[in-house]
């Protein structure tokens, strides 16, 4: 095969946007040298945030970032889907409906009614959704943002044609690799690390603050009685021993990945305690 | 071997520098705990102020605290997280650069450079812990090369606990207070003073070099009486007597479920155990796929690819990983090694986020209570 030809077969790359704060497509920009080499081994063909050369589908891999608040977007997400051999999600809005996935416990016509002067022209769903409820994915990648070292990973493992695999362990495991010390045990934080997936480096607690649960539960989501993550344990601790009241336990669990099981459930259940 | 005030010397605590320069004029990188974020971990040290001079932890179930005394003890706080283990079994180990070559591929091996490095203020449980990480990877057939590496180059300064954490219980393992093998040198801070005796050859040497007093038969048995009183002062304990059998015969305890309720299965324990060895293997390609490092991590048996086997997770609910855990490091142990995995550290307890404590586990395991009423109950994979 000459150069030009493995060139033309070079898997086509897209990359394109939901409801989201574009931060998961700044970091694809930020694996800088990498991106050399991710230019040599994709066509990168339509990637709006990165070039105005947007090339029409179909794709090999499309990477979609942000969840589904319009009916538009329902819509929209249909068609990336059919133009796209293998779809993955990139970050929390995209996985997991976000942080705007806190609309689903409020009233999204109240709050437009607050926010806008002409509400009218606002045409938005009352629910933030993950790509997940609407298509079939094929791998999520999680994180707010996502690390670009298991972005590189998965596009790698892409590119050879092999199934992508990252690690669904607690942030613990690799916040003792790093020896860090735990800011739960030694300082009475309400760290969610116990129960976050890893991928992120420990940077937060590395950093002598506590994980808030960017990257989702650990394990994904619980699947059957007695499966980690155990936030029922977590959340009991933070009550019981670091003093935290139902609400502030309920606004731990409630945040960007809020909308997912079991951190939606455990917040669910400590609301009840209001 | 001559009297004790022979083979003691006495070490003023204001001339502690010149033993950390008498470790680097032998080449050593000094390595000593340091506070860092509310607790102390291991890291490379210049003079005397940067040890924890003046400070103490308190540990109790899933809560860890250093506090300020104001004394001139350099070694009041008794430990971090960290034991020995992360200084030859490394948390992260590249073990094999892989090369595609034209035909295939080839491989070279990344052998760790060997460091001297002299640590001050391993703990006689960390010593022991140390000894059984040795058992398991330099002895029998398989030698671990890159542990190995790393083990040779290590220069142990060992300090003898005269204060007891409550979570300690080193004496009923018969690991401690006391260190007793496996150190270069021991010392002992009694008021204004060390004493020090060597444990090697090496130890030997550089206390030569320092050319320091004897010790008096008075700090000799001074040192010793506080030992002892550490020793006394531990307020748990772990009775092995019934093991390895009991714990097997355990095995559908109703204990494990109520256990697995509030464990996290978040790996702490393993992590901060100073004998645990898990690990796994993660293959790291280039984007053109080139080349590969084969790099082995810590991993715990707590972790979901832990139970992972062709196919099928053999471990998915908490509950078999909790009783995987605490059988081998208590019971199976000792059928594969000869000893205890357990060396009264207490770190588990201390670093568990929900204070699960095994000296309370294994009494209630003991007791012959209820079987478990969902022991055949079927679990799908996570």
């Amino acid at each position: 095969m000459s150069e030009s030809e493995a060139q033309r077969q070079r898997p086509r790359l897209a990359v394109v946007k939901f409801a989201s704060c574009d931060g998961c497509q700044l970091s694809i920009l930020n694996l800088e040298e990498d991106l050399l080499a991710i230019g040599q081994a994709l066509d990168i063909a339509y990637f709006p945030e990165a070039s105005s050369d947007m090339k029409p589908g179909p794709y090999d891999i499309t990477l979609v970032e942000g969840s589904i608040t319009t009916a538009e977007d329902a819509h929209r997400i249909l068609a990336v889907r059919q133009e796209t051999k293998a779809l993955i999600t990139i970050g929390a809005c995209a996985t997991a409906g976000g942080i705007q996935a806190l609309r689903n416990w409020a009233d999204v016509e109240s709050f437009k009614q607050t926010v806008y002067p002409s509400p009218e022209y606002i045409q938005s769903l009352s629910t933030s959704t993950p790509i997940s409820e609407h298509v079939h994915v094929d791998f999520e990648l999680w994180g707010c943002p996502i690390d670009k070292h298991q972005l590189l990973r998965v596009i790698t493992d892409l590119v050879i044609g092999v199934q992508p695999r990252l690690p669904g362990d607690s942030v613990c495991l690799e916040c003792k690799r790093r020896g860090n010390v735990c800011v739960l045990v030694a300082k009475g934080i309400p760290c969610l690390g116990p129960v976050t997936r890893t991928g992120c480096g420990a940077i937060c607690p590395g950093m002598g603050r506590d994980c808030y649960g960017c990257f989702g539960p650990c394990e994904g989501e619980r699947k059957g009685p007695g499966l980690p993550p155990n936030t029922d344990s977590l959340a009991t601790r933070f009550h019981q021993e670091l003093q935290l009241i139902p609400v502030e336990v309920v606004r731990r669990f409630r945040g960007i990945n809020g909308s997912v099981s079991p951190f939606r459930t455990e917040s669910e259940i400590w609301e009840k305690k209001t | 071997m001559g009297t004790a005030s022979e083979t003691h010397a006495v070490l003023p605590t204001t001339d502690f520098q010149r033993l950390l320069e008498a470790l680097s004029m032998k080449g050593y990188r000094v390595v000593g705990p340091t506070v860092r974020e509310g607790s102390v971990v291991w890291e490379t040290i210049r003079q005397v102020s940067d040890l924890p001079i003046g400070w103490r932890d308190q540990q109790e179930p899933g809560r860890y605290r250093l506090e300020h005394t104001g004394s001139n003890d350099i070694f009041g706080v008794v430990h971090g997280p960290q034991s020995l283990k992360p200084f030859a079994f490394a948390p992260r180990e590249p073990l094999l650069q892989i090369e595609r070559s034209k035909n295939g591929f080839t491989t070279s091996s990344t052998f760790p450079q060997s460091e001297k490095v002299a640590v001050i203020g391993a703990r006689a449980c960390d010593l022991a812990g140390l000894a059984v990480q040795d058992r398991i990877f330099l002895e029998d057939a398989y030698r671990d090369p890159y542990y190995a590496a790393r083990r040779e180059g290590l220069f142990l300064v060992a300090v003898n606990c005269t204060r007891s954490l409550t979570t300690c219980f080193c004496a009923s393992m018969e690991t401690g207070p006391r260190v007793s093998r496996g150190f270069d040198l021991a010392l002992t801070e009694v008021d204004d003073s060390f004493l020090v005796e060597a444990g090697s050859e090496a130890g030997r040497d550089l206390l030569s070099g320092l050319s320091l007093p004897p010790a008096s038969e008075d700090l000799i048995g001074e040192a010793g009486s506080r030992i002892e009183a550490c020793a006394r002062n531990q307020v748990r304990r772990l009775d092995l007597a019934r093991l390895p059998q009991a714990l097997y015969e355990a095995h559908e305890h109703a204990r494990w479920d109520e256990v697995a309720g509030r464990c996290l299965a978040c790996t702490n324990c393993t992590m901060v155990c100073p004998t645990c060895f898990c690990h796994t293997i993660e293959e790291t390609p280039d984007l053109s796929h080139q080349q590969s490092t084969h790099v082995r991590l810590w991993d715990s048996c707590f972790s979901q690819q832990h139970g992972y086997i062709h196919g099928k997770n053999i471990r998915p609910t908490i509950k078999d990983r909790y009783r995987m855990w605490l059988t081998h490091k208590l019971a199976s142990w000792i059928d594969q090694f000869g000893t205890s995995g357990c060396v009264g550290c207490g770190r588990c307890i201390t670093w568990c986020p929900v204070g699960i404590d095994l000296t309370e586990e294994l009494p209630a395991l003991l007791t012959s209570g209820v079987q478990s009423s969902i022991a055949n109950q079927q679990v799908g994979d996570p």
